[in-house]
């Protein structure tokens, strides 16, 4: 019996010993916008995430006033009139990813499955993804819609270029395991 | 038994350390996240670059291009046969460049006494900027015109047709509706109407911004002058409606000064705007952005 409980105890600590937290602190989201009178591209470098391959926790974190606009003009009105990002002045995301293996080399599919908070407003989403794991690092990809109407972000009447009512998301992110 | 024990003590443990971390992912990047300076700045202190008559500590980006076009019709009480005062307009045509966020150089042609104006404003401090956390922007705006108006009665040289204003701009975003800004400021004219009136003139400035929406901001704007002798001028005051359209503002006011630039409607404003000299006018800034930004 104490042996038993032993090797369980080995085994476990084995497992621990094993989990390892990936970090990104270059992490890369794109928005793009598609509408009749302009198309609005902006990037944004410096989101974190952490990452906990035994568990599947995925966290990241998006600074909005981090956004780059190819019109400076721009990048103001996104920050004063859609994202009000000096009440909101950051994009989360907590969450779970599944559907894939550790120990598969190649590039594989993944889920991301958990709460998207834009705006102030949490929302669950499902978002379908490619994972790579090289090395140290582990390579995330995923292209997604978000509705502006799903986290009340309002397009005020008087303005002239229009933004979609969706706007598509590209999250890129490089993990690089955290030496401890 | 005691062995035993600790042995469920650390298998619990295995249990439940991971889990707890797991929680906190989040959290744990919240707490560790790190703020670039650039992201305490208010995104903007006022919508335009004027704010009604006279400059806001606003400049706009690199590269950009601003050209604006401001009305100042005739007076409000001149009546039907005028039209309120619409029969009569003043414009001025204006382009501000930004070189630098901190550098913008404009120029401008007035109809009224068919004027040329020139300036530079010089970003000094803008608020929420690291190290100083100081909670105000401070903008340094020189100006020159030059009337070209002939005036055959009297010989003008180019030295009696020149005119200087310089400016301190003191401004604050107190929150996410309201904004003030302090004017100190010095005219000096060449030339002056009366034999006695000075040439020099200090005046203060003050104005303010309020958000209605996301897209409309009231605005007012008052130049006291500090002044021995009026002669017949009076201190300009202004009212209007900033409403923002993307490239575009629209600002639409009311105001008792005819002319746009701080030579001229500092000095030289001669409407009584409590008794109806009253003068309807806009400015529509279009804004270019020339070069990219970093």
């Amino acid at each position: 019996m104490k042996n038993i409980i032993l090797t369980i105890f080995c085994l476990l600590t084995l497992v621990t010993a094993r989990a390892q937290n990936y970090k990104t602190e270059t992490g890369e989201v794109v928005f793009f916008s598609s509408a009749p009178v302009e198309d609005i591209k902006a990037k944004n470098n410096a989101v974190t995430g952490l990452f906990n391959t035994e568990t599947g926790s995925l966290a990241f974190l998006v600074p909005i006033k981090a956004f780059r606009f190819p019109k400076s003009l721009m990048q103001q009105h996104f920050n004063e009139k859609f994202m009000e990002s000096d009440t909101y002045p950051e994009a989360t995301f907590d969450g779970k990813l599944t559907g894939y293996s550790q120990s598969e080399t190649g590039s594989q599919d993944a889920r991301a499955k958990g709460k998207l908070t834009i705006h102030g407003v949490t929302v669950n989403y499902d978002i379908s993804g490619t994972l790579l794991i090289e090395g140290d690092q582990i390579k995330m990809e995923a292209v997604f819609p978000v509705k502006l109407e799903d986290h009340d972000i309002q397009i005020p009447s008087v303005l002239f270029y229009n933004i979609a009512e969706e706007v598509e998301v590209t999250a890129n992110f490089v993990f690089e395991e955290i030496k401890k | 038994m005691i062995r035993k024990a600790l042995l469920l003590f650390f298998l619990m443990s295995n249990f439940f350390l991971p889990a707890g971390a797991q929680e906190n992912l989040l959290d744990q990047l919240k707490s560790e996240s790190k703020t670039d300076p650039d992201w305490k700045r208010p995104t903007s202190t006022f919508k335009a670059v004027r704010l009604i008559n006279g400059h806001t500590v606003e400049t706009r980006r690199k590269g950009n291009l601003e050209f604006l076009i401001s009305h100042r019709f005739g007076r409000v009480n001149t009546g039907a046969y005028q039209f309120f005062g619409m029969d009569q307009a003043n414009m001025r045509l204006g382009l501000d460049y930004s070189l630098e966020e901190w550098l913008t150089l404009g120029i401008g042609r007035n109809s009224f006494n068919k004027m040329y104006d020139g300036f530079v404003k010089i970003g000094i401090h803008r608020q929420g900027q690291s190290k100083t956390n100081l909670p105000i922007s401070i903008v340094w705006v020189s100006n020159t015109s030059v009337n070209t108006l002939r005036r055959p009665e009297l010989p003008m040289n180019l030295e009696r047709r020149l005119r200087y204003s310089h400016q301190f701009l003191l401004a604050s975003k107190l929150n996410q509706l309201a904004a003030i800004q302090l004017m100190p400021t010095y005219v000096h004219q060449n030339l002056v109407r009366e034999r006695n009136g000075e040439n020099g003139l200090f005046a203060l400035g003050a104005g303010a911004s309020y958000r209605i929406t996301r897209s409309v901001h009231l605005t007012m704007e008052y130049y006291h002058r500090f002044t021995n002798g009026n002669n017949g001028n009076t201190n300009p005051v202004s009212f209007g409606v900033d409403i923002e359209t993307g490239g575009h503002v629209f600002q639409l006011h009311i105001t008792n000064s005819q002319e746009m630039t701080e030579t001229g409607f500092i000095p030289s404003t001669t409407g009584d705007f409590f008794n109806g000299d009253i003068h309807f006018g806009f400015n529509i800034t279009r804004n270019f952005q020339l070069r990219k930004p970093n």
